[in-house]
């Protein structure tokens, strides 16, 4: 989800690509090993930039955000703040729950006009026990959400107090309210003591997607920024262990940018939120989930890739980079040295697909193959300009699947074995129905 | 490229063959000790007289020690060989040549695989460390792409594909239920065969050849000693093998109605064999039908059927065993059963018996005759797109 919403703020930047990522989520793929790295590679950020975590909870991806924008200091960086949320069965927490990823990309106007600038901040932080989970736990626990709201409340009108200051603005200034946390009373209760116009609270959008977590705040100002007028006053209110209120002014050429993305392909964050799918079975969810043991396959388990043979085909495996033919422009996937159809060694160069078409050659249903979410869909893909690949496909009704079917390639994991979680690329119908970004029920591996 | 070929320098003097099936009851050295001890007693010989040894196996044993430990073999030279599910071919091609160059005068080629004993009801393979992006889809997923690409190709709907599959199936299982070696025995309906459980795109469990236990030996010897082993023997009359480049699984232009590599092979025998008519010069033919849809393409590029056409035939019973070119008239891997190292001799064995006129009456096929004495095999490894062919051609009368 990190790659996909990372993809989608990069695709209609103008300008260098960002010099730091950060990356942060409370449920990360791994611990004592970046996660952040993988998105770098999959993104194809330069080699040069920096890629780091934060992680753990919801308020380290606040401060992901703000080391970021602190580093975007004639140069542009990126956060990706990513989130899956889940309950024990059955229980409200995870019926009021989704996961989601939203990317934020930060720098000045030197190459293209921003969509909003900071004009304001204001923190407030102090150790209580609302919300936790030790590691390895699967499910976090809380304190009565009462509780939680009494010592919250002092903390928003605080930090919230600060940032209007820095910013020199009044409540009835702001336009757009984002309120995000994982305890509803207490974020209710922000909402009553920041006093802004009712009309300026902004639809957290709770009812479609659930509570994305740590992606939640990033999520509802990107809706917000799909629709405001230029030089709105935005404020950001993030109430998780503390309160962190970020205050953003919109930019004049906010209108010309959405027409950018939208020129480039891009789905507004309504769009997204109304082409989400609600039709994936419970069962499926929890097994994603890890909370049900289905009948495996019976094949042999999958194997774990090799680091050294991962590492080897690195921008393959991370960015679905190519290599075309210089002698005669046969495209190969994966890359490989002698050409197939001219026999040319080493006159090869890269080239990335990952944001490259394709239509299905021919297809399977493989009710034997290993998969998180079976019977695993199989094409062969013939991609727009050259090049053919065998690979899985993914949110995908099988029924629909046709040789012809237009697909688009996605960032996914194919199997997790003895630790090692194995990411590439599936194929999915590019116009396809969901978008896994802003799922409600979870996220496809 | 030159491939002259051996034809009529080789002769097969005697052969053995287990029974296929699920053999909890015979280990590898139980499977492999049966197919020599049945391959020399049919050659008249003692296992002392063979000088070399070929063993194909593609997982049941690594070196030549899987086949001269139990056999108890006295040092002499015993070479291993794989290639996916051609491997039981490749030791035979590679006893031929041996024989042939003068090297040695007489050669055993066996092959044996154990698929039973892995716990899994498929092929499960074994991969060297990888980075993990190879689509993990499964040996039947990977030959069901053929299904809809041959019936988009060529008009067919869903349901006429499933009928012509369900066809080749069909005769396949009329064709094992009277060879008493073969795994499955029994005859099974068109309709049993379409309602099977899915396995795979249009697969279903009976579009899918038996995993099986099982071993086959031959022995060879020039062409000119032949008749100091038996009156009966059969020459080789073509061998080729191509690997191909992979190139299906990466060139668009491919389009998975054919499998290039056996085209390349197919043409190549012929020639060696001087076969110009393969669908009336051959008697019988042995094919690989790891799935239906691998038979009926198998058709078309062995040059049996017009391309586009093979479907036709197949519904108007032309391969089958009262057909004008019987194919698999033992029961293929469809019905024999399919332990891969094993089977490109079981092929083999199945034209020895056949062309030789010494198949049960039963089943024996009435297209051998003094003027088309010529049988064909094929055996194919890996998956459209990327595999390796292997053809051959014996037969009982050498040419002039």
């Amino acid at each position: 989800m990190g790659v996909e919403a990372a993809r989608r703020a990069l695709a209609p930047l103008v300008g260098p690509g960002p010099q730091d990522l950060f990356f942060s989520t409370p449920d990360p793929a791994y611990l004592d090993k970046s996660n952040a790295a993988a998105i770098h590679d999959a993104v194809d950020l330069d080699p040069a930039a920096g890629s780091y975590d934060a992680i753990g909870s919801v308020r380290a991806a606040v401060g992901a955000w703000r080391a970021a924008e602190a580093l975007a200091v004639g140069r542009r960086t990126m956060v990706v703040q990513s989130d899956l949320r889940t309950g024990p069965a059955g229980g409200p927490e995870e019926r009021d729950s989704g996961d989601g990823a939203v990317a934020l990309v930060f720098g000045d106007d030197s190459h293209e006009p921003v969509a909003a600038t900071t004009i304001g901040r204001g923190t407030a932080s102090t150790e209580f026990l609302d919300r936790w989970r030790t590691p390895g736990e699967d499910q976090s626990r809380t304190w009565e959400d009462r509780f939680g709201q009494e010592v919250y409340g002092p903390l928003v009108e605080a930090a919230f107090a600060d940032a209007l200051k820095a910013a020199g603005v009044l409540p009835e200034a702001i336009d757009h309210l984002v309120l995000a946390g994982l305890n509803p009373r207490a974020v209710a209760g922000a909402r009553a003591v920041v006093g802004v116009r009712p009309e300026a609270v902004a639809d957290d959008r709770l009812v479609s997607t659930g509570n994305l977590g740590a992606a939640h705040a990033g999520f509802v100002l990107a809706d917000v920024l799909d629709r405001a007028r230029p030089e709105a006053v935005i404020a950001v209110v993030v109430v998780a262990d503390g309160a962190d209120v970020t205050l953003l002014q919109v930019s004049p050429s906010i209108d010309g940018m959405r027409a950018a993305r939208t020129e480039a392909g891009l789905r507004s964050v309504a769009e997204l939120v109304e082409s989400g799918r609600d039709d994936l079975p419970y069962t499926r969810f929890l097994t994603w989930r890890g909370r049900l043991q289905r009948e495996p396959a019976r094949r042999p388990d999958p194997e774990r890739p090799g680091a050294p043979a991962t590492w080897r085909s690195g921008p393959w495996k991370s960015g679905f980079v190519a290599s075309r033919c210089e002698e005669c422009g046969f495209r190969h996937l994966p890359p490989t040295r002698v050409c197939l159809k001219c026999h040319a060694v080493d006159r090869m160069r890269p080239e990335r697909l990952a944001d490259v078409e394709g239509r299905v050659a021919t297809f399977t249903i493989d009710h034997l193959a290993h998969s998180m979410s079976p019977p695993v869909v199989g094409a062969v893909v013939d991609f727009e300009g050259g090049g053919r690949y065998r690979c899985e496909m993914t949110d995908v009704d099988p029924n629909t699947v046709a040789i012809g079917t237009p697909v688009e390639m996605v960032f996914r994991r194919l199997s997790t074995a003895q630790g090692v979680h194995n990411y590439f690329w599936k194929a999915r119908p590019a116009s396809g129905p969901v978008e896994p970004a802003v799922t409600s029920e979870g996220a496809t591996p | 490229m030159t491939s002259n070929g051996i034809r009529d320098q080789v002769a097969i003097v005697g052969m053995g063959c287990t029974p296929f099936g699920e053999r909890w009851d015979q280990g590898v050295d139980d499977l492999l000790t049966d197919a020599a001890t049945e391959a020399i007693a049919s050659a008249g010989v003692a296992l002392d007289d063979i000088d070399a040894f070929w063993l194909g196996t593609m997982g049941s044993g690594v070196s030549g020690i899987t086949l001269s430990k139990p056999l108890k073999i006295d040092y002499k030279p015993v070479s291993r060989v794989e290639n996916f599910c051609a491997t039981g071919s490749e030791a035979f091609r590679n006893a031929c040549y041996a024989v042939a160059s003068g090297a040695y005068d007489l050669a055993m080629a066996i092959g044996v695989e154990k698929l039973k004993d892995s716990g899994y009801s498929g092929l499960t393979g074994i991969r060297p460390v990888g980075d993990g992006t190879d689509a993990a889809l499964s040996s039947p997923a990977a030959f069901s792409f053929l299904a809809p690409a041959y019936a988009h190709k060529f008009g067919l709907d869903p349901d006429e594909m499933k009928s012509v599959m369900s066809r080749i199936a069909w005769k396949n299982h009329q064709n094992g239920a009277v060879n008493p070696r073969a795994q499955y025995r029994k005859e099974v309906s068109l309709e049993t065969i379409g309602r099977s459980p899915l396995v795979a795109g249009q697969l279903g469990v009976f579009d899918c050849s038996g995993v099986s236990d099982g071993s086959a030996a031959a022995i060879l010897c020039r062409a000119e000693d032949a008749h100091r082993y038996t009156e009966h023997p059969l020459f080789v009359k073509a061998l080729s093998f191509v690997a191909g480049p992979g190139g299906g699984a990466m060139d668009p232009d491919y389009d998975y109605t054919t499998f290039p590599e056996v085209v390349r092979s197919a043409e190549d025998a012929y020639r060696q064999a001087g076969i110009d008519d393969p669908r009336r010069a051959l008697a019988m033919a042995e094919v690989h039908d790891c799935f239906t849809p691998t038979e009926l393409v198998l058709m078309e590029d062995l040059g049996f059927s017009e391309r586009g056409l093979g479907w036709k035939d197949v519904l108007a019973g032309a391969f089958d065993r009262d057909g004008d070119l019987p194919v698999n008239p033992d029961g293929g891997l469809k019905s024999f059963g399919h332990p891969i190292g094993a089977s490109g001799l079981r092929m083999l064995f199945e034209c020895w018996l056949q062309l030789r006129h010494e198949a049960p009456p039963e089943r024996q096929i009435a297209t051998v005759t003094a003027d088309r004495s010529r049988g064909l095999t094929h055996n194919l490894g890996g998956a459209p797109g990327e595999c390796v062919s292997f053809v051959s051609i014996v037969g009982t009368e050498p040419d002039a």
